[in-house]
């Protein structure tokens, strides 16, 4: 007679229960379609990649709440969590657990080099990878069938904010001839200053100087004298979070009067530096991502972000309408193949009506709608100056010197 | 070539910087002066004064410089703790696990950062932060002339207090030898307290002193961390004096290789001073034989 001890009878009542209760489970179930969340939460750039995630987050709740994928019987999106740390190697090995963990698409990564890194490794297995921050153009000009990219990239960016300077300058009487570019180091700013530098004498523009600074930098004292030595018309910024705030600050301590500030997306330019520091970032302006303001929905969505301590930030629309985008491809799809998905994605028109986006078209992954906002600091708040179909006021320019 | 009224400013900017960088190496020397070892806890621990500095603004309006006798008690009270309950407890005695002790609280406060703060950029709006004094090329934020002056103030005061006050006594005693400083009745761990919590407090002040003209996010205290181990390397481990003369020179180094170089470039200079020393002077410009 064999003695059954107590700990196997747990064990193995447990491997029956498993066996037998499972299935049951499972087809209670509504079915789920795994979506990978891959952001920066922890690291240098975590504000950003927890406002990626916030609204991804709330665009995945929000859809299962509206009856999930209808073509797909009710399925759920699931979100599957992950923290790149800001660094490339960690968002890859992200991508390889989710793989594992059988995900139908990834979203992702807000720095460029992580989005370039985690897209190539999402196509060995031929997955989806939406792009929902991430300024570099190398993103989408790798020839990856499966990533794609529904906001502008760093070259549309700089030729939209290019065309709106040269048209505000112009219209006022052209008090801009000279600008100095100070940028951060990475693959973002170093590509966008690249672009800037070629563009910028197009509209009459000389650039007297390039600087690039690491992040962190700690002090912008002698970026601003080189600045205030040099005596540019403009200064042209493109830099994350911390060292935009940083440097924007040293500029107004060091009362580097000019015709104007103007970052390409400006990684600090948003509600809060608008609102906290008034005296700083009044009149600065940006070309950036940005939400349509005469769209009711994203100002509901704006309301509820607030409401929730949250900063309506960039982030947040933009993850927010990514995810819908894959919803609407999934709708198309009806299933989570990843061939129909892909093909779905490659015909979408999803609009983005939270932006101030034409209808999608997807050329070589990257959305030919999609197109930034230029934006002024009025009196702590931010107002959208172009282009002129969704503007709220016409810019100040040149702004006038500090007290 | 630049206009010697540049140079003349880039030196200046150079010595404000410096005020701060020697209050974050001051603290991090003396820690290493009497425990040996390098608190690698110390640029999570800068980070953590700076959001006390930022929240005793944001929630009473406290002035950073007026919070500076709440920060910096609080600061030493929570580094006396830090080290008696925690770090001295599990250290068992052995410098190694110290270190590995000292790392491991670094991730901890980072991460419980993050989770409580967020890892958004916070700033202090001080009504006279855009004031300034121009001298020639240089235009001297207000703020910054005072983190110097408060900052040469404040290693003075310590400096006096490690000469003339017996528990400074007691200090320097442990710091040369810690057998001999048992044998004569001083309570060694007690001391080892003391002293990692006054290396906190020299941060408590540093955050102070920062904050009208920084940001802190949970990452922050990374960007001062670095340069201090070089300001200590370079003064000499374990001198105070080395620590204060290191940091005006690695300022001044910064600053003019920011100038003549770039920026991205000017920072060369501090990492070939690190290397310079090094080879030729590894135990600092004012540190001792070991």
């Amino acid at each position: 007679m064999t003695i059954v001890s107590r700990r196997t009878f747990l064990a193995g009542s447990t491997a029956l229960a498993s066996t037998i209760g499972a299935p049951a489970i499972v087809g209670a179930q509504t079915p789920s379609v795994k979506v990978g969340l891959i952001h920066p939460v922890t690291g240098f750039v975590a504000y950003n990649g927890q406002q990626n995630r916030l609204g991804a987050t709330m665009a995945i709740e929000d859809l299962n709440k509206a009856g999930g994928i209808k073509s797909m019987g009710g399925a759920k999106l699931e979100a599957l969590l992950g923290d790149s740390q800001s660094k490339v190697e960690v968002g890859v090995s992200e991508v390889e657990k989710m793989n594992e963990a059988g995900v139908a698409a990834y979203i992702g990564c807000f720095q460029s080099p992580v989005g370039i890194a985690a897209s190539q490794a999402a196509s060995k297995y031929n997955t989806p990878f939406l792009i929902d921050v991430g300024a570099s153009d190398l993103i989408v000009t790798r020839g990856l069938k499966n990533t794609f990219r529904l906001k502008p990239g760093f070259g549309v960016c700089v030729d939209q904010g290019i065309g709106a300077l040269g048209a505000m300058n112009s219209a006022a009487g052209g008090p801009a001839k000279t600008a100095v570019i100070v940028h951060e180091s990475g693959e973002f700013g170093t590509g966008t200053a690249k672009l800037l530098s070629g563009k910028l004498p197009t509209i009459g523009i000389e650039v007297k100087e390039v600087i690039p600074h690491d992040n962190p930098t700690r002090n912008f004292d002698n970026i601003a004298l080189r600045i205030r030595s040099l005596q540019p018309d403009l200064v042209m910024m493109s830099n994350y979070q911390n060292e935009y705030v940083l440097l924007a600050r040293t500029l107004y301590q060091q009362k580097v009067n000019l015709a104007g500030f103007y970052s390409l997306l400006g990684g600090g330019f948003n509600y809060k530096f608008a609102k906290e520091m008034p005296d700083v970032s009044q009149y600065m302006m940006d070309t950036n991502h940005w939400f349509n303001p005469k769209s009711a929905r994203a100002q509901a969505l704006k309301k509820r972000v607030e409401a929730g301590g949250n900063l309506f930030t960039y982030e947040v629309y933009l993850s927010y309408s990514v995810v819908e985008l894959l919803a609407d491809a999934l709708e198309h799809a009806g299933s989570a193949d990843k061939e129909k998905l892909l093909a779905a994605l490659t015909a979408s028109t999803y609009k983005a009506d939270m932006l101030p986006y034409a209808a999608t078209k997807f050329v070589n992954g990257q959305n030919e709608g999609g197109r930034p906002a230029t934006l002024q600091v009025i009196k702590g708040d931010i107002k959208v100056v172009g282009p002129e179909d969704v503007a709220e006021l016409k810019p100040v320019f040149p702004k006038p010197k500090f007290k | 070539m630049f206009d010697p009224q540049i140079l003349i400013a880039g030196v200046l900017n150079g010595l404000l910087a410096g005020g701060i960088y020697v209050l974050v190496a001051v603290g991090l020397t003396l820690i290493y002066g009497v425990l040996h070892i390098i608190n690698f806890a110390h640029g999570s621990l800068l980070m953590l004064a700076m959001y006390a500095v930022f929240f005793l603004w944001r929630l009473s309006g406290i002035d950073p410089y007026l919070a500076l006798p709440i920060v910096v008690a609080g600061s030493f009270v929570f580094g006396y703790l830090l080290y008696r309950g925690l770090i001295g407890r599990l250290s068992h005695g052995r410098d190694e696990n110290i270190l590995l002790l000292t790392l491991g609280v670094s991730i901890v406060i980072d991460n419980a950062a993050l989770l409580f703060f967020g890892g958004d950029t916070q700033t202090v709006e001080v009504p006279y932060a855009g004031d300034a004094i121009e001298i020639g090329a240089a235009f001297l934020p207000i703020p910054k002339l005072i983190s110097f002056g408060a900052a040469l103030l404040i290693c003075l005061v310590l400096g006096l207090f490690m000469a003339r006050t017996d528990t400074g006594k007691a200090i320097r005693a442990v710091a040369r030898e810690r057998q001999g400083a048992r044998l004569a009745g001083i309570d060694v761990e007690k001391i080892f307290a003391i002293s990692y919590g006054i290396g906190i407090a020299c941060l408590g002040a540093a955050a102070c002193l920062l904050m009208p003209t920084f940001y802190v996010t949970p990452q922050s205290g990374y960007a001062f961390v670095l340069v201090a181990f070089t300001t200590v390397v370079l003064g000499g481990m374990g001198s105070f004096v080395g620590a204060a003369i290191g940091g005006f020179l690695i300022g001044v180094t910064e600053s003019l290789g920011g100038l003549l170089l770039g920026e991205q470039l000017g920072q060369i200079g501090i990492s070939l001073i690190f290397i310079l020393i090094l080879l030729f002077k590894p135990t600092g410009l004012f540190g001792s034989k070991a």
